[in-house]
């Protein structure tokens, strides 16, 4: 049993850290706040360049080849830096649905073309109801002449407002059992129906849109994956965004803590650095504990889906369940120990504080996966 | 990262699984759901028994010296028996202080004579060991202990008093730390001395717990006179010794009580399928699916943090800040199951043993209470907060 990093997979956690440190400071994540994009072409080449938009490809469609493990060190670096832009929409959204569901000419066409940081590729599955289950997906796509005609609203849409294109999900048939009857289409993003727009969120990192389809006639080639029958593949990536953006969680979390420690060792009060005070040092104890029992059941959770074991669902809702509350708290408690300075717009626990906000909520928060987890184990 | 096993382990696993299946008795299996983490009074011949045979088999100090009775393997090896030993819900060992702890530090810092005289009587439940440690004025502050150890000739003459001594009245043996130079700044005039409990002067106390057991004990040493060849690790170096047994200890709690923990919880499952709450069974509960949820994550967390601690130890490294917060987890997971299993049984909750009403056989209220200990023992958990406050995350000392 090995239950830690290889040295290539902690080379890749230094280049990626320092790689942020230099490419990706607060100032860069600041600005990319206040811009609708929350990219510069720049970082995107550069990402490109480090091999990382397509980390988790296949190497014939011009990936990297490797799995969720050494994905989840490179998530944790990007939590670290609050990293903002599309890499979450477009590599493991759009991009691992393509790979998931796609045809091999789907999967040829689009994953090189992420990889290379040429094309962005959002999904939009989540509607008004905001939920997480098939039965969320109601939007309809209706056969007519040869095509197909999508009608529907998707909410909580990642970065569709910049994608080139939209793998949104939609029901084709209606049964008695909700995964039944959901297909996938690939829709550009300037067709004529289509309508993305930019929704203001309290984590500006963050890039949410509604995405209104109304009547968008596309062609049977923009269907990824069988008719009816996408659920599965939706299941799955999910299941493998979840363990990356836990990972990413995770990095967050660890991130507040160091700052936390480090501020607590220079505040002085009553003449003693305030990490001196119980008070303070418990609490520090207890946010190391949640972080690293997070990162454990990161870890677990992104080997299981690697080796396709049959506990990837259970170990993927743990990991969800725990580091929502954990990134959460661990936030939480980073501006209560810094004080009044925590407080402010300008120190940066804000950004985390709320990454770890929209974090929670995305693929399900702690009561969400909890009620998974009692599934699974049968209660 | 890799959780297969080799060829050699995967053998171990299956012998270890079917010698439980053949060996554990059927009386035990049908008692111990939610059973204690610690050994109690009424089994305490059942556990002595128990632990014989493990070592006869071999399942028992796994890590440990060939020459001293153990196996020479691995952490792996020991992790795959106490995984196997939750399965089967295995009983605990009677002698848990000497094998956590007192078998270790000698191993690492007795005399030839020591180890030989002593480890493997450990592992085999031939003596029982007990810790000396707290006083009544020196608890969490340990370092200012008053037991007083003079020499005279060849040997130490001690006097003063212990106290929360777990298993004291059923103990051959103890680890003591007692003053030798009460000169020296307090951590550095104490020393470790292996202690025969059946030398005249030394006196057993039994304190009656919450619980209304007895299984701890003042200790009283009245001028006892101890041969200088049961100092442990030198003299005045007893703080070091001392402080290797804690860290065994917590490195025994990574392993032995997650399993232990596991077990509980698989108590407390079983407990809510068949207790129900306002015409409903507990477990379609929507609240209460929750709490078992949260705390099956909590307990697969503490296994996975243990196994990166495991990890470290493997690759020759000293476990990291997983190993530290281990007690602390488990503290707080194991009482909230606890806590869990009463709100569980709800009004029930309030009858014991000897009731034909109480649910089974009022063994959960007897665990309940025993966990208010958990965090109070070995430590309690604002020490262990301290520690991860300062030697892990480096905050100043208070």
């Amino acid at each position: 049993m090995n239950f830690g990093f290889s040295e290539e997979q902690e080379l890749l956690r230094a280049t990626a850290r320092k790689f942020f440190e230099n490419e990706c400071p607060s100032t860069f994540v600041r600005a990319r706040m206040e811009e609708p994009g929350g990219v510069t072409d720049e970082f995107w080449t550069k990402l490109a360049e480090q091999g990382w938009l397509g980390l988790v490809y296949p190497e014939e469609v011009g990936g990297t080849g490797l799995g969720f493990v050494d994905l989840v060190v490179l998530m944790e670096e990007m939590g670290r830096a609050s990293m903002p832009g599309p890499f979450f929409s477009t590599v493991l959204l759009g991009g691992l649905t393509i790979l998931e569901a796609g045809s091999t000419a789907q999967r040829k066409e689009w994953l090189a073309r992420i990889a290379s940081g040429q094309a962005k590729v959002a999904l939009a599955l989540t509607e008004p109801s905001a939920r997480w289950d098939a039965a969320g997906v109601t939007a309809t796509a209706r056969e007519e002449g040869g095509g197909f005609v999508l009608s529907g609203t998707k909410l909580f849409v990642l970065d569709a407002h910049i994608a080139e294109a939209i793998v949104v999900a939609m029901r084709t048939r209606e049964s008695g059992r909700p995964e039944d009857g959901v297909s996938l289409f690939l829709v550009p993003r300037d067709a004529r129906g289509l309508e993305a727009r930019l929704l203001p969120t309290m984590d500006q990192t963050r890039k949410l849109c509604e995405v209104k389809l109304g009547d968008v006639r596309v062609g049977k080639d923009a269907l990824v994956g069988t008719k009816d029958g996408a659920w599965p593949a939706i299941d799955r990536v999910i299941q493998r965004a979840t363990v990356a953006l836990c990972a990413e969680m995770c990095g967050g979390a660890q991130k507040v803590l160091d700052m936390t420690t480090d501020y607590a060792k220079i505040r002085i009060a009553f003449g003693r650095p305030i990490g001196a005070y119980q008070g303070v040092k418990h609490k520090a104890a207890d946010m190391l504990v949640e972080v690293e029992n997070a990162k454990s059941l990161t870890y677990y959770a992104a080997w299981a889906v690697d080796e396709n074991s049959p506990e990837a669902p259970l170990a993927v809702s743990m990991a969800k369940a725990y580091v929502s509350d954990a990134f959460r708290r661990a936030a939480g408690n980073g501006i209560q120990l810094h004080g009044g300075i925590g407080f402010t717009w300008e120190h940066d626990l804000h950004l985390y504080f709320k990454r770890a906000k929209g974090s929670e909520f995305t693929f399900g928060d702690a009561t969400y996966h909890r009620e998974r987890v009692a599934q699974l184990i049968s209660l | 990262m890799d959780f297969t096993l080799t060829p050699e382990q995967e053998a171990l696993r299956a012998e270890v699984r079917a010698w439980l299946t053949a060996n554990i008795p059927d009386e035990w299996v049908n008692q111990i759901v939610g059973r204690a983490d610690v050994p109690r009074a009424e089994a305490y011949d059942f556990m002595r028994a128990w632990q014989r045979k493990l070592y006869d088999a071999g399942f028992i100090g796994l890590t440990w010296p060939k020459e001293y009775g153990g196996r020479g393997l691995t952490f792996m090896e020991e992790l795959i028996v106490q995984e196997e030993m939750a399965l089967a819900k295995a009983p605990p060992i009677l002698n848990i202080l000497g094998v956590g702890m007192a078998g270790p530090t000698i191993i690492a810092y007795g005399t030839e004579a020591q180890k030989s005289r002593y480890v493997s009587k450990i592992l085999s439940c031939e003596e029982i060991w007990c810790q000396g440690y707290s006083e009544p004025n020196a608890g969490s502050d340990l370092a200012s202990l008053q037991m007083r150890a003079v020499k005279d000739g060849e040997c130490w003459v001690i006097s003063g008093q212990k106290v929360w001594t777990s298993l004291a009245h059923v103990a051959d043996r103890m680890m003591l730390l007692a003053r030798t130079d009460p000169d020296a700044k307090r951590h550095k005039g104490i020393t470790y001395f292996l202690l025969d409990m059946h030398l005249p002067g030394v006196t057993v106390k039994p304190l009656k717990q919450l619980t209304g057991d007895a299984e701890f004990n003042e200790v009283f040493l009245d001028n006892v006179r101890v041969h200088e060849s049961e100092v442990l690790g030198g003299v005045n170096n007893g703080w070091a010794v001392g402080l290797t047994t804690l860290m065994y200890e917590r490195l025994a709690l990574g392993f032995g009580l997650q399993v232990r923990l596991r077990i509980a919880l698989d108590g407390v499952v079983d407990l809510a399928r068949r207790m129900e709450k306002d015409g409903r069974v507990i477990t379609k509960d929507r609240i209460m699916r929750q709490k078992i949820a949260q705390l099956w994550i909590e307990t697969e967390a503490l296994k996975y943090t243990g196994a990166r601690g495991i990890t470290k130890l493997l690759k020759g490294e000293m476990p990291g800040p997983e190993a530290s917060s281990g007690k602390m987890i488990w503290v707080d997971t194991h009482q909230r199951m606890q806590e869990l299993a009463m709100e569980i049984e709800g009004p029930y909750s309030q009858l014991t043993r000897g009731s034909d009403w109480a649910v089974e056989g009022g063994l959960w209220q007897y665990t309940f209470l025993r966990s208010r200990a958990n965090s109070v023992e070995g430590g309690t958990t604002e020490i262990q907060k301290n520690i991860i406050g300062e030697r892990v995350l480096g905050l100043p000392k208070d």
